[in-house]
């Protein structure tokens, strides 16, 4: 992803609160992004409410409660990765980082299990089972598969953004003095978990 | 100008396990509530939940808590106006059936 | 490097004594960006203006002539997004907004010196897409720019790809607001407080807001009629459950907001503009300040106003109609506020200040017009009619276009440090002037008179206001072609103007023209307001 960069070229210092705020800006470009999917969603659960509970029913409960716990986790493993690198400990910060990554594949597994019955049961996007849901459970359907969806693209880039900041700590190019590309990053994923956060009790629990 | 908030401050490895913990037992608190049958509380519970959760995530592992006024101002607005959009599509879909 | 000497070519001048495409295209000073939107965007301008003056030569008589039903539908749209995306979202804020906030504010450069270039980079890969979309797939798209459901799900011309195109026009557009945020907060001069603030920037920072909040919406909204059209969710289809209606409150959410993008860096201009010709500060400088906020916050509250024909509920008609109302107030202000400074000004007539009134006439003419639609009782008569099409007219191309031609003609002299033809502008803006009005005050007509919009052909009642409104359009491409004529032409011929030909007091004109490369040879130091002309003498 494009996380802004801080100024350089002209040997100034690196502007440490600008790029944190572009970051942020940035991330708040992300929760509207979202912001509409969960404007249409709240619009269709209060047309369809008795619809998406049974919907929400068919969902698997443990795979989705297990993946939030793993995204979780993830977000703490990072946070940790930022304090081992603020205290110098560069290898510490790796293990951290590495774990995250791992969290995150393992998350992506998960979901790749999760799609993979719902197609295996003819439920995908454009089939002939999905056309013929009623209305309700149609609409909450295509919610499923598009917020997931574009979830699970988030997961996957943030995933990569980290191995590249990983390899970056690596070479001592993100270090202890100059750690706000880590931060970035980390701060990209937390918005990745505090998505699923609401993803979770939507279209898991309200059933 | 805002002065810089080079944040010397460093969150603890401690710290930070106690706010997982906490994120913990809220994700068991809210899969367990949702199993009663509560009706339309149950969304007002599991959202609540959720906000809960999602602001520890912002608060202390997005470390918002320990920025200047005016980045938490923002962060503020955008969430304000993600409930306006929302909210005020209501206008609409509410009375419309 | 070699700072300012008078006839220095400043950041102009050729890199390591070549000025080949590539120092250009991969440059990252914010004033070579400026100049690549600018160019850019100019052209695409004129690819709109042609084809909009096509659509008028098929309107100007009743009945089936020169272009075939489909290829109308498809040139309005294109049009449109061409009009709307490519040229008058990006148009003030990307083109000047770049060249002249670092300057404003004393910085060196923005925040994100590299963004900024990619931002320019994915301006030009959206409009390539959307160019592609034209000449690919089964046929141009023909939905008009407002995409609605279901037909846009539904029709089979080359849709899926003009989203996409305009979904990294809106990637472009929030870097850019993301990039100008950050800079007004962190790169400001010493002494530049934020009461110091010239409007230009301050007009910057309200519309750069509305660029990084909504236009997300807009990106979920393209990337949702995408997936209609290729996954087949039925998130919109009234016969699996999904609500059209829906559609329209996500994609007005984003594009009633984006009139404020376009329409409030215009008025920074014009707020900048207004006190250097009439040599007094301006009026209520807080007042002007609030009001880009003001306006940039209802503005994000009303979007429902264009939905009061949808069938949407009668409580959000009411709702959002009021809000509508109270968008007025801080634009009345602005223009009050502009005419306020004007009066016991001593007033110089030179021609930014002339586009800069003939903005105030344009915007006013087509601000009031605007309440007429906002009243939920009125604006079901003219829905959907000419009315329409003359007020956003009126207020994009009277408002922000004639903005945008001020904008020129004031900092022509600063970017490449030569001066136009007056006498020429002159001539060119009442040209400009009586072809817009000629073009579009009879759409006003045509509307009450029942006049759909978008429509191939009309009854023969409608006939002689259509005429004149096609005369008006070539009047106006004569009066532009002149004013361009003007312009280019002076690149290279116009006589040297000095660092501060108008008598400016804001610090674009502190620096020699054109800008040297670095702006500033030190950071400069902020002691006045930006309206203060105390010993500031115009210096040609």
């Amino acid at each position: 992803m494009n996380e802004p960069k801080p100024q350089d070229g002209h040997g100034e210092h690196k502007d440490y609160a600008g790029a944190k705020m572009g970051m942020w800006l940035f991330l708040f470009t992300e929760i509207l992004l979202f912001g509409g999917l969960f404007l249409l969603y709240s619009a269709y659960l209060h047309r369809y409410p008795a619809a998406f509970h049974e919907a929400g029913k068919t969902e698997n409960l443990l795979l989705g409660s297990a993946n939030t716990v793993i995204l979780i986790a993830s977000s703490f493993t990072v946070a940790l990765s930022i304090t081992a690198l603020r205290l110098g400990r560069t290898r510490g910060c790796l293990v951290f980082l590495g774990l995250t990554v791992a969290l995150a594949l393992g998350f992506l597994v998960n979901k790749f299990f999760e799609w993979s019955a719902k197609f295996a049961a003819g439920l995908y996007p454009g089939s002939a089972h999905m056309k013929s849901l009623p209305a309700g459970e149609n609409v909450f359907t295509g919610l499923y598969f598009a917020m997931t969806g574009l979830h699970g693209l988030h997961v996957l880039v943030g995933s990569v953004l980290l191995s590249v900041v990983a390899a970056l700590v690596a070479r001592g190019r993100v270090n202890a003095g100059d750690f706000v590309l880590l931060e970035n990053a980390g701060l990209y994923w937390h918005l990745v978990d505090l998505i699923w956060i609401f993803l979770f009790p939507l279209f898991y629990l309200i059933a | 100008m805002e002065h810089e908030s080079r944040s010397q401050h460093v969150l603890s490895y401690g710290f930070l396990t106690g706010i997982f913990a906490a994120l913990m037992v809220l994700t068991a608190t809210t899969i367990i509530v949702s199993r009663i049958e509560l009706g339309f509380f149950n969304v007002v519970v599991a959202l609540s939940v959720a906000s809960a959760k999602a602001s520890l995530v912002i608060f202390f592992f997005m470390h918002l808590k320990y920025e200047n006024r005016t980045l938490k101002t923002m962060v503020l607005l955008a969430f304000i106006l993600l409930a306006i959009c929302i909210g005020f599509t209501f206008f609409d879909v509410g009375p419309r059936t | 490097m070699d700072h300012a000497t008078p006839g220095d070519r400043g950041f102009l001048a050729p890199d390591g004594g070549k000025n080949t495409l590539f120092s250009w295209i991969f440059s990252t000073d914010h004033k070579r960006i400026g100049l690549l939107y600018l160019s850019c965007i100019l052209t695409m301008f004129a690819a709109g203006v042609v084809l909009g003056l096509t659509l008028r030569l098929k309107l100007i008589t009743p009945g089936n002539h020169l272009l075939a039903p489909q290829t109308y539908n498809a040139i309005f749209t294109l049009h449109g997004v061409i009009m709307i995306f490519m040229v008058v979202i990006p148009s003030i804020p990307a083109s000047f907004g770049n060249i002249f906030l670092p300057l404003q504010i004393g910085a060196r450069d923005v925040s994100f010196p590299r963004l900024n270039l990619f931002s320019w980079w994915l301006y030009v890969a959206g409009a390539t897409l959307a160019l592609i979309s034209i000449f690919t797939g089964n046929g141009p798209p023909d939905t008009g720019w407002t995409f609605y459901v279901p037909f846009a799900a539904k029709t089979t011309t080359n849709v899926s790809l003009a989203v996409v195109a305009v979904f990294v026009l809106g990637f472009s557009s929030i870097l850019t607001g993301l990039n100008f945020i950050t800079t007004i907060h962190r790169l400001r001069a010493p002494g530049l407080t934020w009461t110091r603030l010239p409007l230009f920037t301050w007009s910057l920072y309200a519309t750069a807001w509305i660029q990084v909040l909504v236009t997300p919406v807009l990106g979920i909204t393209a990337m949702l009629i995408f997936a209609e059209r290729v996954l087949n969710l039925g998130l919109f289809d009234p016969g699996r459950g999904g609500d059209p209606l829906l559609y329209q409150h996500l994609f007005w959410i984003y594009s009633h907001p984006a009139v404020y993008i376009m329409i409030l860096p215009a008025m920074g201009v014009i707020s900048d503009i207004v006190p250097v010709f009439a040599r007094k500060t301006i009026f209520g400088y807080k007042m002007i300040a609030f009001s880009s906020i003001a306006i940039a916050a209802a503005g994000s509250l009303v979007w429902a106003h264009h939905m009061f024909t949808s069938g949407m509920s009668d409580l959000a008609i009411w709702v959002f109609s009021l809000l509508t109302f109270i968008v007025a107030i801080p634009s009345a202000i602005k223009v009050f506020n502009w005419v306020a400074t004007l009066h016991r000004g001593a007033i110089a007539l030179e021609p930014p200040l002339l586009f800069a009134l003939g903005f105030i006439f344009m915007f006013s003419v087509g601000g009031l017009t605007g309440l007429v639609q906002g009243a939920a009782g009125t604006d079901i008569h003219i829905h959907d009619t000419y009315f329409i099409v003359a007020h956003f007219h009126y207020v994009i191309f009277g408002g922000t276009g004639l903005g945008m031609f001020a904008a020129m003609h004031y900092w022509f002299p600063k970017i490449f440090g030569r001066m136009y033809g007056k006498s020429k502008a002159f001539l060119s803006f009442w040209i400009i002037l009586a072809g817009m009005n000629l073009l579009y005050f009879p759409m006003f007509v045509l509307g009450l008179q029942g006049m759909p919009r978008r429509y191939y052909d009309y009854l023969p009642r409608y006939a002689t206001g259509q005429f004149i409104s096609t005369v008006g359009s070539w009047i106006l491409a004569a009066g532009m072609a002149l004013m361009f004529a003007n312009l280019l032409a002076s690149i290279r011929n116009g006589r040297p103007a000095g660092a501060n030909p108008w008598g400016g007091a804001t610090l674009e004109w502190s620096v020699a023209s054109p800008p040297p490369k670095d702006n500033f040879e030190s950071e400069p130091t902020v002691a006045r307001g930006p309206y203060d002309f105390h010993g500031v003498v115009p210096s040609e």
